[in-house]
């Protein structure tokens, strides 16, 4: 177990390298000063480069691990896309430096938004979302601010398929709407009936993922679109999916208003741990003047930064700069080294791949909660059978995978599938890795009749067997306590450093 | 093919297995009118080479020598290992932690984190991390209208001393949830929150307030003053500081009769390289009987069944995956690999190292300021205490001082002119520990040509 890394400080140790010498007298009030140092670690250079190479050792990462975590798209993140956006140019821009200085960086960002544009099929984009769930707290809020612009203070709901994220029913409120679940049929599909049910003068407008969670590709999304449309609503494109498509079909053709991308998933750049995503929004004519500031335009061969002084219908800004501009300058870097025909072959063999995947994990006993269906660039598979026989639940299946060296599968997503796996293999992954991975899971698929047990007990070769979350909630325990450590603790005196 | 390793044989094998001709045939669902004919507007690939080349040549671009500018996002020194080692594929390219058995490494520096956060806000609770400050504060925000019931306004106090992007943040993210900002005044000798203006406020229903340390000028607030007015009145105090100010500074949870309820702010000065805005983080922390109130992930301690120590992902019932519409927020992506690097440089800093830097750069800071004061015309806008930003008022138009000084590699700070016309041509100036004497000279003299070239013209 390694230690944490206050439990690995002495009092009195510093890594020196980055000790300042002392500055004498400030003239600042007493008051206003702290008392006590901050409970910091007290540690060596060393001692924090050993801690922190340690820890990352007990992580799954793409660069170690087959991810196939479906609708989260983890595929390669390419070393360039983070060596050229940490430039130094780049790397050390303040925010605010002026467009004359700022050429370089903003030349990325204009043909970034143009690019984008091009693989949505959207007339303008706006980079400035931190994350998925930020793109559609603006797209919400777009859809909203069109209403209201438009005298209608009435369309208050938003309409998303049971299938859906979690955020989607999480921003729909957090933009002051109300939430109307649309059902699923058995096929995949929306149910168009209780659609038509719920459209009407109170609808704001519908969020939809396509292809969608359940890894099938909506096949009703005219029918959809000219309902919503015709009860006065608009179209909101979660573009989590969007690898599934990229190069085959622009969402802006299937009739949507509105998209968020998520450029951590369709364009490459790393998910970090969980984060920074990027949640750059797209739109058609209809909410162009809504669209969150700042944005970069051209005038002729200078570009220049246009906020709410020139767009006034503007929601206004989402970030306290532009966003999350170093991830844009990595998704910059992908989409240039991918070029026309390479964005052009990613859903092709993401498809390829996961349609290989499910029809060989089918042919080795599972079962798919769609067999009828091609898959997407993800799929379902149902373990309720096996749990029904053997006790064996979608999450021993997830755990009995990492001893096995692959990282789980997104497991009991969508809500609506019982004991179900979502598995996103992506374009990036060989064949053989497939292979590989079919193998484990048919293995692990015969020891669930042979020693279910042993399944249960997964995992045994990760840092920690299964963890208590029940104490995790009850007995919250989230921040270390100098209390019981001998020897170490507040420094007293700040003076006296 | 980039990034795509199936060869022609792999292709064919697996088309086989699957049972269809070629490629297109699996998207044989997608109603054939939506099929788009290439992508027009993607230029041609480049290989890895030639794109260093053009990417060098852009951020050669953009490069400058000498800078002045803070307004939110700040120049440090960033040791060599922060990056080294958050850069590691087993950070980098690693998801959110939900699988905690494959996470421990994310899981337990999000747990050291939190440690880390709590104790410089002097809170007891940390979340793992917001997208900005600015984001942070508006969810801060959001938290205290949940919490404060005792107030039905959701009319929230921001001084017009807070940054004016953040104000605007708050007003894009809150506006639909029925949230009112009312903005207080500055007093204009000290660059300070009014506390007359703030006293006018006193028989109203006011849910909270938020206390910039330092605010925008980068002038320290009376914020024991106006914690003390905000227990007064139950309205929820919200703390919005530096994190490397509060190295040195009285942390929020200390501040008034019992410390604010919740502290939010900027992570991007705890070795975070400016980068045009972002990716930083921001920070939020809060009083334990806030938790559940809490915005975005919290990672827990916990056992394994063996009863080893672990960690995993706690409190989720808070968010939109399990609680979808009733969830605190719509967060899910956060700023992971942000806080994996703050976390290495507070390590490596320490609680010596990191009040040493708010130390230098509030000296740095003084000395610039005693510098311009010397130029004929220049003056220091505000007699409040500063930390390491300070507003000065030129004799001459800040835009042209400014274009002028760029032309020679210097940014000589942040132009107030458009958030703040009533102080007509003042400048926001920031020296960090990164300045030397000699900086802080250079731009003495240059500022000093500057404006002589701007009255001569």
């Amino acid at each position: 177990m390694e230690p944490l890394i206050f439990q690995l400080g002495k009092k009195g140790r510093t890594a020196g390298a980055h000790l300042l010498e002392g500055v004498g007298e400030m003239e600042l009030p007493n008051n206003a000063l702290r008392d006590k140092l901050p409970l910091l670690p007290e540690v060596s250079e060393l001692d924090v480069v050993r801690h922190y190479t340690r820890l990352s050792q007990k992580n799954f990462s793409i660069d170690t691990h087959f991810y196939p975590l479906g609708s989260c798209t983890m595929k390669y993140n390419p070393r360039a896309c983070n060596t050229f956006a940490m430039l130094a140019g780049f790397r050390d821009r303040h925010p605010l430096a002026p467009e004359m200085v700022s050429q370089g960086f903003m030349k990325c960002m204009f043909e970034l938004q143009e690019m984008l544009k091009a693989v949505t099929g959207m007339s303008a984009v706006s980079l400035t979302p931190m994350a998925g769930a930020q793109g559609e707290l603006a797209g919400v809020t777009m859809i909203r601010a069109y209403h209201l612009d438009h005298g209608d203070d009435t369309r208050t709901e938003i309409i998303v398929p049971d299938a859906a994220h979690g955020t989607n029913p999480a921003t729909a409120k957090m933009c002051g709407c109300s939430v109307r679940e649309l059902p699923t049929q058995p096929d995949g599909d929306v149910d168009l009936v209780a659609l038509e049910a719920l459209v009407g003068p109170k609808t704001a407008g519908i969020m939809l993922t396509n292809p969608s969670t359940l890894g099938v590709f909506e096949r009703n999304i005219k029918a959809i679109q000219e309902i919503v449309h015709g009860a006065g609503g608009l179209l909101y494109y979660d573009g989590a999916n969007l690898n599934a498509i990229l190069g085959k079909v622009l969402p802006g053709d299937m009739g949507f208003d509105v998209i968020h991308i998520n450029l951590h998933k369709t364009f490459s750049t790393p998910h970090g741990g969980g984060g920074p995503g990027s949640g750059a929004v797209g739109v058609g004519d209809t909410l162009k003047p809504y669209l969150p500031v700042p944005f970069i335009a051209r005038q002729g061969s200078n570009y220049v930064w246009e906020d709410s002084s020139v767009h006034s219908k503007s929601i206004g800004r989402l970030s306290a700069f532009m966003g999350n501009a170093g991830v844009l300058l990595r998704a910059y870097v992908y989409m240039r080294l991918l070029g026309e025909s390479g964005m052009s072959r990613v859903a092709n063999y993401a498809t390829l791949n996961a349609n290989y995947l499910m029809e060989k994990l089918k042919s080795v006993g599972f079962d798919l909660a769609f067999p009828s269906r091609r898959a997407s660039h993800e799929f379902v598979l149902t373990l309720k059978r096996q749990a029904k026989e053997s006790g064996v639940t979608a999450m021993d299946f997830s755990k009995a995978l990492l001893d096995e060296g692959f990282h789980a599968p997104t497991a009991y997503f969508p809500l609506l599938i019982p004991e179900c796996l979502l598995i996103e293999p992506t374009e990036t992954e060989s064949k053989e890795t497939l292979d590989q991975f079919i193998a484990a899971m048919a293995k692990i698929l015969e020891e669930t009749q042979r020693d279910p047990q042993a399944i249960k007990d997964a995992p045994v070769s990760t840092p920690v067997r299964r963890l208590d979350e029940v104490r995790a909630a009850r007995q919250l325990n989230v921040r270390y306590s100098y209390q019981d450590h001998e020897g170490l603790g507040e420094i007293e005196d700040p003076r006296s450093l | 093919m980039p990034f795509i390793p199936h060869t022609e044989s792999d292709t064919q094998a697996m088309l086989r297995d699957i049972g269809v001709e070629n490629i297109e045939e699996l998207f044989d669902e997608i109603p054939s009118e939506f099929h788009c004919l290439g992508l027009k507007g993607i230029p041609k690939a480049l290989t890895e080479f030639q794109l260093a080349r053009l990417m060098r040549e852009r951020s050669a671009k953009d490069q400058i020598k000498l800078s002045f500018m803070g307004a939110g996002a700040y120049e440090h020194h960033i040791p060599a290992a922060v990056w080294e080692i958050a850069t590691r594929g087993e950070y980098y390219s690693a998801y959110t932690p939900y699988q905690a058995e494959a996470s421990q490494g994310t899981l337990q520096v999000i747990y050291e984190y939190q440690t880390m956060i709590a104790s410089l806000t002097g809170l007891d609770v940390s979340n793992a991390s917001l997208y900005d400050g600015a984001s942070a504060l508006a969810e801060a925000i959001l938290m205290a209208v949940r919490i404060n019931r005792k107030s039905r306004s959701k009319r929230v106090l921001i001084p017009k001393t807070v940054h004016p992007f953040y104000v605007d943040v708050v007003g894009s993210i809150t506006r639909n949830q029925g949230i009112k900002i009312v903005q207080l005044p500055y007093d204009n000798e000290t660059g300070q929150v009014s506390l007359s203006a703030l006293d006018a406020y006193s028989h109203e229903d006011i849910t909270a307030i938020v206390i910039p340390q330092t605010n925008v000028f980068g002038v320290l607030e009376e914020v024991h003053t106006i914690t003390q007015w905000a227990v007064d009145h139950d309205v929820l105090a919200i703390a919005l500081v530096n994190p490397v100010a509060l190295g040195l500074l009285k942390p929020p949870g200390e501040w008034g009769p019992d410390g604010v309820a919740i502290a939010c702010g900027e992570g991007q000065p705890l070795g975070i390289p400016l980068s045009s805005g972002g990716p930083y983080f921001g920070f939020l922390s809060c009083r334990e009987a806030f938790v559940r109130q809490l915005p975005g992930r919290l990672v827990g301690r916990t056992t394994d069944l063996e009863g080893t120590q672990g960690f995993t992902l706690t409190l989720q019932a808070r968010e939109q995956h399990i609680r979808r519409s009733r969830a605190t927020s719509n967060i899910c992506t956060n700023q992971g690999l942000m806080v994996t690097a703050a976390t290495i440089y507070m390590s490596l800093l320490g609680p010596r190292g990191l009040r040493r830097v708010a130390e230098h750069c509030h000296v740095k800071t003084r000395d610039l300021v005693s510098v311009m004061n010397g130029i004929d015309g220049v003056d220091e806008v505000f007699t409040g205490k500063r930390f390491h930003e300070a507003v000065l008022r030129l004799p001459v138009s800040v835009e042209a001082v400014l274009n002028v000084l760029s032309e020679w590699g210097i940014l000589g700070g942040v132009p107030l002119s458009s958030w703040y016309p009533e102080l007509g041509e003042a400048l926001l100036v920031c020296a960090t520990e990164t300045k030397s004497d000699d900086d802080l000279k250079i731009y003495g003299q240059a500022l000093r040509a500057a404006i002589d070239q701007v009255s001569e013209a």
